[in-house]
């Protein structure tokens, strides 16, 4: 067999302009849009299969969580913080004050809690993105399928919490039927800026800084356990830049029904997670890009 | 080298006798060695670790004192929030990192690491890798506990001699859990089982005195809190703490301690089980 | 290097005068090849092992020599691991006696494996460490002191070939690099039987090679190996002795060869028809003057004392295969007529 010369070898790649990425896809082959299923769609049913397996565990922490907050803190701390300062929360007793950010917090720990080791796992450990690259899925449609997965799971437990919150009767308002969108966009708001993150992270060190250092003082510090005007004013005006001051204070708002009284404050509040979630959107598609492509 | 091992390997008959040889024996200590330098490279993880209870005893010590005022404390006189909840709170940071450590790095360690099964091929036993694992767990718990009582210093939280007897009852705490959660640890399948672990440790977490005082429940819930372990690991560094002191204190300790060398004696055995079948 | 030197580093290192191909000893050593073949380090009668009701070793019996190195050649499946596991003390035998160097594993288990180096199947080692923190952690697991385990972790990287990655993680290397250093490992309290389960399963052949050659040169220096393995080369290349195991048995006891001699002619044609004679074919070969005739799924052994011969003669009766092949025999071919099975399958 004669040897191969050189212009025999098949062309290699495309050379990519040196510090870019591939110009986006073009849009797939015909036929594989519609009327078949969206791509985006395809990499959701994914998680819902396997979600299937596991959603009998994953009630346990979404239903337990809230109850037991809402119970210890709610009624416990309760009853002592309404025996002794009844006024210094506005006039509605602690179980009030507190069950809308108990909603708000409780929609920003699942939602970290999915974007980051499922996201991260996906690569490094069971390699479902890897599996989903070598299909007609694009690396935008991998990262919106799963965000897809994430709400899907936010919705479900922030709805159960408010069922929980108006059975324990710290429901002031009819309005808390919008508290339940107000709190999936606060979740929307930390899973997307954080899938977006966590699939370019290389150590799951990163993630035990980010809950450590980034979530929990978040959780206790956003006027969720105590009023924000207890706060010395530096830390106020940190706390008011965070995402998760804006969704409990939405929430409070419909919740105990002072909603109507700040409508622009509701809209600023609603918008700045919006643009907070958009812009996670936005990134993700990017990073995901980048890391997938590689 | 033979020689020693076969002098050490002169089984003394009967219970006692495993107690001896436990006390004695520095194979598990080589465990504790192992994790000490794994995380020399990790140790601001090992350092963020102080922050968790800390950024409780501020937010919910110090921002919510103000709403609650005084309540009371053990002996019945009343005394500040902050100075109610800190040592509660220490218990919990207890509980919580001795949980977290023997079942989620065990499970990593058993299940993919594999490390337990090189360590069996040497001539470490079961019981050594038990004991030096939990003994890792109670040396992270009493670094924590010291710097958490450092801080409960500096915030003037505390005004009793017998306060010093917070961090061996801390690490008291992180014992029983430790142990118990290593136990536990062995009988899991898959990561969801660890659903169980969240079932278990919250409502401890929430439910046992930690926040409030007991007499804020009803007399029947009451009696169920106080058979469980962090109520007594609360209650004991509360009277520490507070300085009331009373002899019912070595029951609970003695409660705590029997619970740990329970479940360090079934840990080894489980792991024995498992590894050397 | 003087020639009288006992240290441990005489062990391991590569320097030295070699005299007849083979390098320093220790001098305590010297004894142990007076006698090479009589000392029985381990030995087992009516060995069973049997997980719920499945038995995975069935009676089996044999003597381990010191300072052979010994072959249990079998395919997956076959009991090779769980008698590995026996022998190195972490797995109870249900019934029947084995005895490693005199004492009872049961008993003495931890004593015994002090004694032992162990390479198992999977890799087992430390991800959260380095390449020398493995060595030196393994090291005090047998409670050795630590400047020990210092002199000894350099000269073991320097055996194995790994001195320069003695600082890297261990997660990024080559699955024949993370081998070594698992070879490295085993022999960190100088072992007087090394157990070897597998330890080329998975390589390239490069790295198949060196290990090879690491596992010669432990040879040359008096340590008793005992190794699985599925692959019929390295158990030709490495073994002293073998038995073939299958089903949990043993089906033959021998070096390599004898039991080529005793199994499998000397010569073997292997012949491919078209997928659509094949059968005519096998049928018509079956009255084929062989010493025996294997007709397997996708082609027909003949085996011949001359296969050149043989083939000629295929060819005037009128056969026509795709094509031939004419090879010595192997210890596949052993395998194959006493159990029926290939050694991949």
């Amino acid at each position: 067999m004669a040897a191969l010369s050189r212009g025999d070898y098949p062309p290699g790649p495309p050379r990519l302009p040196p510090g870019g990425l591939p110009p986006g896809d073009p849009p797939a082959l015909g036929g594989l849009r519609s009327p078949q299923t969206p791509l985006t769609v395809r990499a959701f049913r994914c998680w819902l299969t396997v979600y299937r397996r596991i959603w009998r565990s994953s009630i346990w922490s979404s239903v337990l969580g809230p109850v037991c907050y809402l119970g210890a803190l709610g009624f416990g701390l309760g009853t002592l913080i309404d025996r002794h300062s009844p006024a210094s929360l506005g006039g509605v007793s602690y179980l009030a004050f507190v069950a809308p950010a108990i909603l708000a917090s409780g929609a920003m720990n699942t939602a970290t809690a999915e974007a980051s080791f499922p996201v991260f796992g996906s690569i490094k450990w069971n390699r479902i993105y890897i599996g989903a690259q070598a299909s007609p899925l694009r690396p935008a449609d991998i990262f919106r399928g799963h965000l897809m997965f994430m709400l899907m799971r936010l919705a479900m437990n922030c709805a159960f919490v408010v069922l929980v919150m108006w059975a324990f009767g710290a429901v002031e308002s009819a309005w808390v039927v919008l508290a339940w969108p107000a709190a999936v966009l606060t979740g929307l708001a930390f899973a997307a800026p954080v899938a977006a993150w966590a699939v370019t992270v290389k150590v799951e060190t990163s993630f035990a800084y980010m809950f450590r250092f980034a979530v929990m003082p978040l959780m206790l510090f956003s006027g969720t356990f105590f009023p924000l005007s207890q706060l010395p004013a530096g830390l106020r005006a940190l706390a008011y830049a965070t995402p998760l001051w804006h969704g409990v204070a939405l929430c409070r708002a419909f919740s105990l029904g002072t909603a109507a009284q700040d409508p622009a404050g509701m809209l600023g509040h609603a918008a700045y997670l919006a643009v907070l979630a958009a812009a996670g959107i936005w990134a993700g598609a990017r990073t995901y890009r980048r890391r997938l492509y590689v | 080298m033979s020689e020693s091992v076969s002098l050490r390997m002169l089984p003394p008959a009967g219970l006692l006798g495993r107690l001896r040889r436990a006390g004695t024996d520095t194979g598990s200590l080589r465990l504790v060695e192992r994790h000490a330098r794994a995380y020399r490279r990790v140790w601001l993880v090992f350092i963020s670790g102080v922050f968790e209870p800390l950024f409780y005893l501020l937010s919910v010590g110090l921002g919510l004192g103000v709403l609650v005022g005084k309540v009371p404390g053990p002996g019945g006189q009343p005394i500040p929030y902050r100075e109610f909840v800190a040592p509660g709170l220490l218990a919990v940071s207890s509980m919580n990192g001795a949980m977290f450590d023997s079942t989620f790095n065990v499970f990593f360690r058993l299940k993919y690491a594999k490390l337990y099964d090189a360590v069996l091929a040497t001539p470490m036993r079961p019981a050594q890798v038990a004991l030096g694992e939990i003994g890792w767990a109670l040396l992270r718990g009493t670094i924590y506990a010291i710097a958490f009582m450092l801080v409960m210093l500096a915030l003037d939280l505390v005004h009793s001699p017998w306060a010093v007897l917070d961090v061996p009852v801390a690490v008291l705490i992180g014992f029983a859990f430790a142990a118990i959660g290593m136990t536990g640890t062995t009988y899991m399948k898959s990561w969801q089982d660890f659903d169980y672990v969240i079932l278990a440790s919250m409502p401890l977490f929430l439910f046992s005195a930690t926040f409030y005082p007991l007499s804020v429940y009803p007399r029947p819930v009451q009696v169920v809190i106080e058979c469980t372990p962090l109520y007594q690991g609360v209650v004991l560094l509360r009277d520490l703490t507070v300085g009331v002191v009373g002899p019912d204190l070595l029951w609970r300790a003695a409660y705590l301690a029997a619970l740990g060398v329970a479940g360090l004696y079934a840990s080894g055995r489980r792991i024995g089980k498992l590894l050397l079948v | 290097m003087d020639p009288t030197l006992s240290c441990p580093l005489a062990w391991y290192g590569e320097g030295g005068k070699t005299v007849r191909g083979m390098s320093y000893l220790p001098a305590s050593l010297d004894k142990v090849l007076e006698r090479p073949e009589t000392e029985v380090l381990v030995r087992a009668r009516g060995l069973t092992k049997e997980f719920g009701g499945f038995t995975a070793v069935d009676g089996i019996d044999f003597d381990l020599y010191r300072g052979e190195a010994f072959g249990f050649l079998g395919p997956n499946g076959a009991g090779k691991s769980s008698t590995m596991r026996m022998i190195g003390c972490v797995s109870p035998p249900t019934s029947g006696e084995l005895s490693i160097l005199g004492r009872d594993p049961v008993r003495d288990g931890s004593a015994i494996r002090a004694r032992l180096g162990v390479v198992p199947q999977e890799d087992t080692l430390d991800v959260e460490l380095t390449v020398r923190e493995n060595l030196l952690v393994y090291g005090r697991y047998f409670g050795l002191p630590r400047r020990v385990i210092r002199d000894r972790t350099a000269a073991l990287l320097e055996f194995v070939q790994l001195a320069d990655r003695a600082g890297d993680k261990v997660e990024p290397l080559s699955g024949g690099l993370k081998r070594r250093l698992t070879i490295a490992r085993s022999l960190v309290n100088e072992p007087e039987i090394l157990i070897l389960d597998e330890p080329t399963t998975g390589l390239d052949p490069q790295a198949r090679h060196v290990v090879w050659d690491r596992l010669f040169r432990l040879k040359q220096r008096g340590v008793t190996l005992i190794l699985t393995t599925h692959y019929m080369d390295e158990a030709e290349q490495l073994c002293d002795r073998l038995v073939v195991m299958d089903h949990g048995r043993f089906a033959a006891e021998g070096s390599p060869r004898d039991l080529i001699a005793r199994y499998c002619s000397p010569e073997v044609l292997e012949l491919r028809f078209d997928p659509e004679v094949q059968d005519a074919a096998a049928d018509k070969l079956k009255d084929f003057p062989a010493e025996r005739t294997e007709a397997l799924a996708d082609r027909i052994l003949l085996y011949v004392p001359d296969g050149d011969a043989a083939l000629a003669a295929v060819r005037a009766s009128g056969l026509e295969p795709l094509t031939s092949l004419v090879r010595r025999g192997t210890l596949e071919d052993v395998f194959l007529r006493l159990t029926g099975r290939r050694l991949e399958d």
